[in-house]
């Protein structure tokens, strides 16, 4: 019989500790799907988040590190001045790379740092709760604005792809969602194109994936992918914002 | 080997090149600076790389990763720098990861002041960042050993896979002192921990998350059984004149070589006066201070703080003696100054 849908090799295996319904879990296969694609598994060196994302290294089957709060980043880069021919990835939260770690990605965005940047939006800090991140969406309720976010008060949401598209440095940058079938094809086509730029040695990439988090927002996996369509998209845009060619 | 007139920040930046570091991470400030400044000017004459970070979060990150790749990786900074970092050096002690910090202390607190200092004792040899950990502290009391010490920081870092530290006053990056330039270093160590691609192996995974309550205990369990090693084998102290001293006063780095000065005089005065002077502030050489009690009355930490090493020198003497303290702000006191601190000493220990 014909195999037509197995494991990656890039991931390991291990039972997810995400809650049902997460959109971590798709993006990991994602990413581990293009790793397997473009056979950069045995060269590969990722960096996880403080976040739900921080036990990823017992998902991912390569070679793993596990970063202070928002400093992925600056570990990539790290990682990348001394092995100029490995393929870096940080994969990190929207508290992780919009909040505390903002000052790292912005810069390592301008260096133009030749390694990828999966950025998983989910509008909250789903690890420790449900709190504001940087990304809620105005009038959203979460545990620490429990009034729902309000412009005079908690400030807007940050555009992080519209943020980092027009520095010099960076060489693909694109937001994508993992809500629908189409949008899933869409989002992998846009994590393999942000690692083939880092082997093209182009530049700093970097895709933003807007993710669901249904244990915070209280809802059902269908009705939190809903909720994604027809709240994040409108002010998230998908697209790809800059893609400098080789 | 003729000897070069060298800069301390340059002779502890040039050390570490000898020692084969090709990766600084930095951020500039004062009294720091010149470290920064040099390397960015050497690495890339050795095929190197000297980045300046955003920011001492960032750049002690940047360590990290660079450890974690396998290659010999240097910081620099000072007082707030180094407050910055602490996260950075809690997950790197944590992680293992053998990596230098130079420290090129300035005064606090707060912004302080960019006069020589020693205030940073406590948090350079009391952990410093969060969590059970310690790193291991060199304080030079010359431009040589500035260049010396750089060797022997990357050393010790890779033997024990430990961040280490080599802590100074400002003022001695900033002295100039004849120096004679070492030999590459040749000692390689393997490193295969390292996350640096799996071809050919299983992965490698550099982290500090423990959850499981056993293997956190572990965890502290299997640093500090290291960290009884480095006690073991590696605690380093000078001592002059302590065989009969009565008066055995302690005092590192720079400050050290003035007060040589000073029980000099003090013991043509008749004072058997002697010195140890930690060379690795931890592990602290205990035992070096403790064989003086065989004839010691009394010691006196002598230090540019409000006094903190002292409190190692009291768990060293364990009350067997009284421990006195003199100390400066900001200032490396002259010899004169020192000497008279000796001899209040002496004379309130009835040893005059
Ligand atoms: C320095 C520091 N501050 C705070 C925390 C607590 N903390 C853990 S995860 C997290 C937020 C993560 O949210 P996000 O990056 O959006 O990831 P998600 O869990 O939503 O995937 C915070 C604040 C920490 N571990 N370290
Ligand atoms: S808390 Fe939210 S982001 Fe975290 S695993 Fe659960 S659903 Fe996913
Ligand atoms: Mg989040």
């Amino acid at each position: 019989m014909k195999k037509v849908f197995v494991k990656p090799v890039s991931l390991t295996g291990k039972q997810w500790h995400y809650c049902p319904g997460c959109g971590h879990g798709i993006i990991h296969r994602l990413v581990a799907e293009c790793m397997d694609e473009l056979d950069i598994r045995e060269k590969t060196i990722g960096i996880c988040p403080v976040g739900c994302g921080v036990l990823a290294y017992e998902y991912f089957n390569c070679d793993m590190l596990e970063a202070a709060h928002g400093r992925a980043p600056a570990v990539g880069t790290g990682l990348k001045r001394v092995l100029k021919d490995r393929i870096i990835f940080t994969y990190q939260g929207d508290g992780d790379l919009a909040s505390i770690g903002m000052a790292e990605i912005v810069h390592a965005a301008s260096r133009g740092e030749k390694i990828s940047v999966f950025f998983i939006n989910n509008t909250v800090y789903g690890m420790t709760g449900g709190q504001m991140a940087p990304t809620t969406l105005l009038g959203q309720v979460t545990t620490t604005s429990p009034y729902g976010r309000d412009k005079d008060r908690e400030g807007y949401p940050i555009r992080i792809a519209e943020m980092l598209a027009p520095f010099e440095g960076t060489a693909y940058v694109s937001r994508v969602a993992i809500n629908t079938p189409a949008n899933v094809a869409r989002a992998k086509k846009a994590v393999k194109k942000a690692f083939e730029t880092q082997m093209q040695g182009l530049g700093f990439s970097l895709v933003e994936i807007l993710s669901t988090c249904p244990t915070n927002w209280g809802m059902g996996p269908v009705e939190a992918m809903k909720w994604l369509e027809s709240n994040m998209i409108p002010y998230y845009p998908l697209g790809d914002l800059k893609v400098k060619e080789g | 080997m003729a000897k070069v007139l060298m800069k301390g920040n340059e002779a502890l930046g040039e050390g570490a090149v000898i020692a084969g570091c090709r990766y600084f991470f930095g951020y500039p400030i004062t009294p720091q600076s010149e470290v920064a400044e040099y390397l960015a000017r050497r690495l890339p004459q050795v095929e190197g790389v000297f980045l300046q970070a955003e920011s001492e979060l960032a750049a002690i990150n940047m360590v990290y990763g660079g450890a974690a790749a396998g290659a010999r990786v240097m910081t620099g900074s000072s007082g707030p720098g180094i407050s910055l970092k602490q996260e950075g050096i809690s997950f790197i002690a944590e992680a293992e990861l053998p990596c230098v910090i130079a420290n090129i202390s300035r005064g606090g607190p707060g912004l302080g002041g960019i006069q020589p200092a020693q205030s940073d004792y406590f948090q350079a040899c009391k952990g410093g960042g969060h969590g059970d950990y310690h790193l291991m502290v060199l304080a030079p009391s010359s431009v040589q050993e500035m260049m010396d010490f750089a060797l022997l920081a990357f050393d010790l870092a890779d033997k024990y896979r430990t961040p280490v530290m080599i802590m100074s006053e400002g003022m001695l990056g900033q002295m100039m002192e004849p120096v004679e330039v070492r030999e590459p270093v040749t000692e390689q160590y393997a490193k295969p921990w390292a996350t640096n691609g799996c071809a050919g192996r299983k992965p490698n995974i550099v982290n500090t998350l423990h959850l499981g309550v056993e293997e956190l205990e572990e965890r502290n369990r299997h640093l500090f059984r290291k960290y009884a090693e480095i006690q073991a084998r590696e605690k380093r102290a000078e001592t002059m004149l302590t065989k009969d001293a009565e008066l055995v006063v302690v005092a590192f780095g720079l400050l050290s070589r003035v007060v040589k000065k000073a029980v000099i005089e003090a013991r043509k005065k008749g004072i058997k006066v002697g010195l140890v002077r930690p060379v690795t502030l931890w592990p602290f050489p205990d035992e070096h201070i403790r064989e003086c009690l065989e004839t010691a009355k009394m010691f006196l930490s002598i230090e540019i703080n409000m006094g903190q090493m002292i409190e190692d020198v009291r768990l060293a003497v364990n009350g067997q003696a009284p421990v006195e303290f003199y100390g400066r702000i900001g200032v490396v006191p002259s010899p004169r100054e020192v000497e008279e601190a000796i001899m209040a000493a002496a004379e309130k220990g009835g040893l005059v």
